[in-house]
């Protein structure tokens, strides 16, 4: 771990015939094997920053390398190769007609043999849980099932990075607890840097670092424990407060004990479990 | 206005090889002035109840009383727009009925549909467009030049518009960043008061129907489960997260609590705040019963 | 009435014409609407009529199924009857009332004609009712690969005919949450006098189309998002298989022909 796959130096963006800039110089890396949540209010430039990691835009100033990769004209369709992207809308980004056909879809794109893409098609979709719908119609799925069939499309591909585009905004609570177990699960196990952008703290709460936008620029930067230290400062930013993270100071104020301020509600009660049940 | 469902059941495409059973024996009643919120999972049927609420949809069986008006399965019914000007819906991401040139005129079409004056209805836009919180300026502008954030609320001003008794809400935050769904959700519930609405709220978020609702009713599978105030709702949790149903963080924490000290608080809470408080106090009393 | 239409639906099934090759399935029909010219006497019909209800047979598509939902094209080929019967004015004539003459020949042009039309709407029904929408694209594309050297943008066409697919239902949603959203601000699609029904179709339109070039932009950039760049390089995932079965279905309308070239009167 912690060798930079992604390195974002000094990047400045502007939409054209926009007057403030998308994003403001913005440094930072990403971390091989880290999930990075990059959270911020709408419009505070997060979605910019995605699609400058995958040349869906190019900066104006600064510079962005992959893998080793300066992100140009020229490298876009490499890089491409090693960044997966998972969008906010679950119908605007599925292109086959059957799950099947979907998966294979970016398969295709990059000239993978048959029997490959048979075999890869199965191994995707069995690891996002959707195995059994090989022949299944986009329009019989539900909102979950359908970013979970992208995700398998991305993961069909190899990436060594997923990004996740406020993939989850749409979906009910269901659907979002699935692929966020699923992405969980194959960051473990398949050891890819998640990068998800995202207005929901409950699931930035779950990374491992932090970044929060604000106006386009670098906000602040840090593990969810000292992002979330921020407290009345996030909700002055448009963003909330997880829910663990509350209760772990109304508890302070009201004279409870707490080591430290709780991210899950399970390490909140283990602390008050063993600090207060010897007594 | 009141409005009850009685017994009321809908079939999509009945009599085709596609039929579909949506809800049956669907029975609620929304009195003046209730604050009522609809949970359940995708495909509970919340919806299809939710369009029966303005006669959007007729059921195929039972009835619907609207006010005066009653909508009966098996009976033409004749001008409902009469109806609809008493009962508004604010339908999932309502951006998407956007369609006039500028802003103003989008938000005066409801009214307008509805016999009002043209005067009337550019005060009425006015008035409207400040209750969502937008500035006056933006009335002239196009709708499709406006943030996402933006054109939710130009829609939500054309239907309160309409200045409706009954205001149906059907997950009228989705996709909005915690601060847009806060202001939203607060809009509405000083609306519900102030103006002494009528207010169903169709959810997936425990949270806000806890929070503003003064009547739940939980759908599982096209049928109501259980209906009664928060309060009653939540105090059986159990049996909503045996059902896969979330319940409000807030319970969810005192769940787990009372499960690893052994305990039983004296009563659900739906408050942040005051379960800290009976937290507090408990371990104050030694974490023992 | 809509729900009854069968033209373009596909029904899932396992029978021989379902898993025939699309391109053979296309093949045959293109043959059978210049055969069907071939036909010009009662044998000759027979002979055609009786292949048609084989594939009918064949498909293992229920009869009323099929029946209900010709029904529509049925009063055309009525009328296509009728049109013969009054406007051709040749041979003896057979029946005379008033001002109205039907001559033999008309009569007997009518009956072909119809028939001709039937058997045409009949064998293409089958094409689609056997063959999902994304095998024909698929068919469509191999048969017209040819064409490429010309620079037809073959494989353009193909992955646009079926994003359309993929999007059908999609949009038939979208359409039916807007205009619902719309009654509820007051517009009546059902009742009322044309012109504000015709009026009505605006506030319905404008939000599609302006829904559907949003979806076209999110989709675009998905699509290069993964790796999208046009056909060069592509490999395809859907494979067609020409079996025994789609030669011998060829063979046998060629046998077919045969038999009506020596019926030919």
């Amino acid at each position: 771990m912690s060798k930079p796959l992604v390195t974002i130096d000094g990047v400045s963006f502007s939409y054209e015939g926009q007057q403030t800039p998308a994003l403001k110089n913005i440094t930072f890396d990403i971390l091989e094997g880290e999930w990075l949540a990059i959270v911020g209010h709408n419009g505070s430039g997060k979605s910019t920053l995605a699609k400058l990691l995958n040349g869906l835009q190019f900066p104006q100033q600064g510079k962005i390398a992959v893998c080793g990769t300066e992100l140009t004209e020229a490298t876009v369709w490499e890089v491409r190769k090693n960044v997966g992207m998972v969008f906010q809308n679950p119908d605007n980004q599925f292109v086959g007609t059957t799950v099947r056909d979907d998966v294979a879809f970016g398969l295709e794109n990059h000239g993978v043999p048959r029997e490959i893409m048979v075999e890869r098609v199965q191994t995707s979709l069995d690891k996002v849980q959707m195995g059994t719908f090989l022949n299944q119609e986009p329009h019989h799925l539900s909102g979950g099932q359908k970013q979970r069939v992208a995700i398998a499309g991305v993961i069909a591909l190899q990436p060594a990075i997923i990004i996740l585009d406020e993939a989850t905004s749409m979906l009910d609570p269901r659907g979002r607890a699935e692929v966020i177990a699923t992405v969980r699960e194959l960051k473990d196990r398949e050891h890819i840097t998640v990068i998800s952008i995202t207005h929901d703290l409950e699931e930035a709460a779950k990374a491992d670092r932090v970044i929060v936008m604000n106006k386009g620029e670098l906000y602040r930067e840090g593990t969810p424990e000292q992002i979330f230290e921020m407290d009345e400062e996030l909700v002055q930013l448009g963003l909330d407060i997880p829910f663990p993270v509350k209760m772990s100071k109304l508890l302070r104020h009201k004279g409870v004990e707490l080591t430290k301020t709780h991210l899950t509600e399970e390490e909140l009660v283990t602390e008050l479990w063993t600090s207060h049940s010897k007594m | 206005m009141d409005i009850s469902l009685k017994n009321v059941e809908y079939r999509y495409q009945a009599d085709s090889p596609f039929e579909h059973l949506a809800i049956s024996d669907v029975s609620i009643d929304i009195p003046s002035g209730t604050y009522l919120a609809i949970i359940g999972h995708t495909g509970s049927g919340k919806s299809t109840v939710l369009q029966h609420l303005n006669a959007l949809l007729k059921p195929t069986k039972g009835s619907v009383l609207i006010g005066s008006r009653e909508i009966k399965a098996g009976r033409k019914d004749k001008n409902l727009k009469s109806i609809r000007e008493n009962v508004g819906i604010v339908f999932q991401f309502p951006e998407h009925q956007l369609f006039e040139e500028t802003v103003e005129k989008d938000i005066m079409f409801g009214p307008m549909n509805f016999g009002v004056s043209e005067s009337d209805a550019k005060a009425r836009a006015k008035e409207a467009l400040q209750l969502v919180g937008l500035p006056e300026d933006i009335l002239e502008k196009s709708p499709f030049d406006l943030s996402g954030g933006q054109m939710r609320r130009v829609a939500i001003a054309g239907v309160l518009a309409m200045e409706p008794d009954v205001l149906v809400l059907d997950e009228p935050t989705a996709g909005l960043d915690p601060r847009g769904r806060k202001e939203i959700m607060d809009l509405f519930y000083t609306l519900h008061k102030k103006r002494n609405l009528s207010t169903v709220l169709v959810t997936h978020s425990m949270e806000d129907a806890a929070k503003y609702a003064d009547e739940i009713v939980v759908m599982h599978q096209g049928k109501v489960l259980t209906k009664g105030t928060p309060e009653q709702i939540f105090s059986d949790p159990v049996a909503l997260i045996e059902l896969g149903l979330d319940v409000p963080e807030v319970i969810g924490l005192q769940l787990k609590i009372e499960e690893t000290f052994h305990t039983k608080f004296s009563k659900i809470s739906l408050s942040e705040r005051e379960l800290a408080e009976m937290i507090a106090e408990f371990l104050r009393g030694g974490g023992q019963r | 009435m809509m729900e009854k239409m069968i033209f373009g639906r596909y029904v899932p099934g396992e029978s021989l014409l379902h898993r025939m090759d699309p391109r053979s399935k296309l093949i045959i029909v293109f043959l059978f609407v210049i055969v069907v010219f071939i036909a010009n006497n009662v044998p000759t019909y027979a002979v055609l009529a009786a292949y048609t209800f084989l594939m009918v047979g064949l498909s293992r598509i229920p009869l009323r199924f099929l029946y209900g939902g010709l029904k529509p094209v049925f009063l055309l080929v009525f009328f296509t009857f009728l049109l013969h019967i009054f406007m051709t004015k040749e041979g003896p004539i057979i029946l005379e009332l008033g001002w109205l003459k039907i001559y033999e020949e008309g009569l007997r042009q009518g009956i072909f004609i119809s028939l001709r039309f039937l058997l045409l709407i009949l064998v293409t029904s089958l094409l689609t009712l056997t063959t999902t929408p994304i095998e024909i694209t698929d068919g469509l594309e191999t048969l017209l690969n040819p064409l490429k050297k010309w620079k037809f943008p073959v494989h353009e066409l193909a992955l646009m005919m079926s994003i359309s697919l993929r999007f059908i239902p999609t949009l038939m949603q979208e359409t039916d949450k807007i205009m619902k959203a719309q009654t509820a601000r007051g517009v009546e699609y059902n009742s009322g006098p044309v012109k504000e029904r015709i009026k009505a179709i605006i506030p319905l339109l404008i939000p599609l189309f302006i829904s559907s070039f949003k979806r076209a932009e999110e989709l675009a950039v998905a699509m290069e998002a993964r790796g999208y760049k046009g056909g060069e390089g592509r490999t395809k995932y859907r494979q067609l298989a020409w079996g025994m079965v789609d030669t011998a279905m060829l063979l046998f309308l060629g046998a077919v022909t045969v038999l009506l070239f020596v019926l030919r009167g």
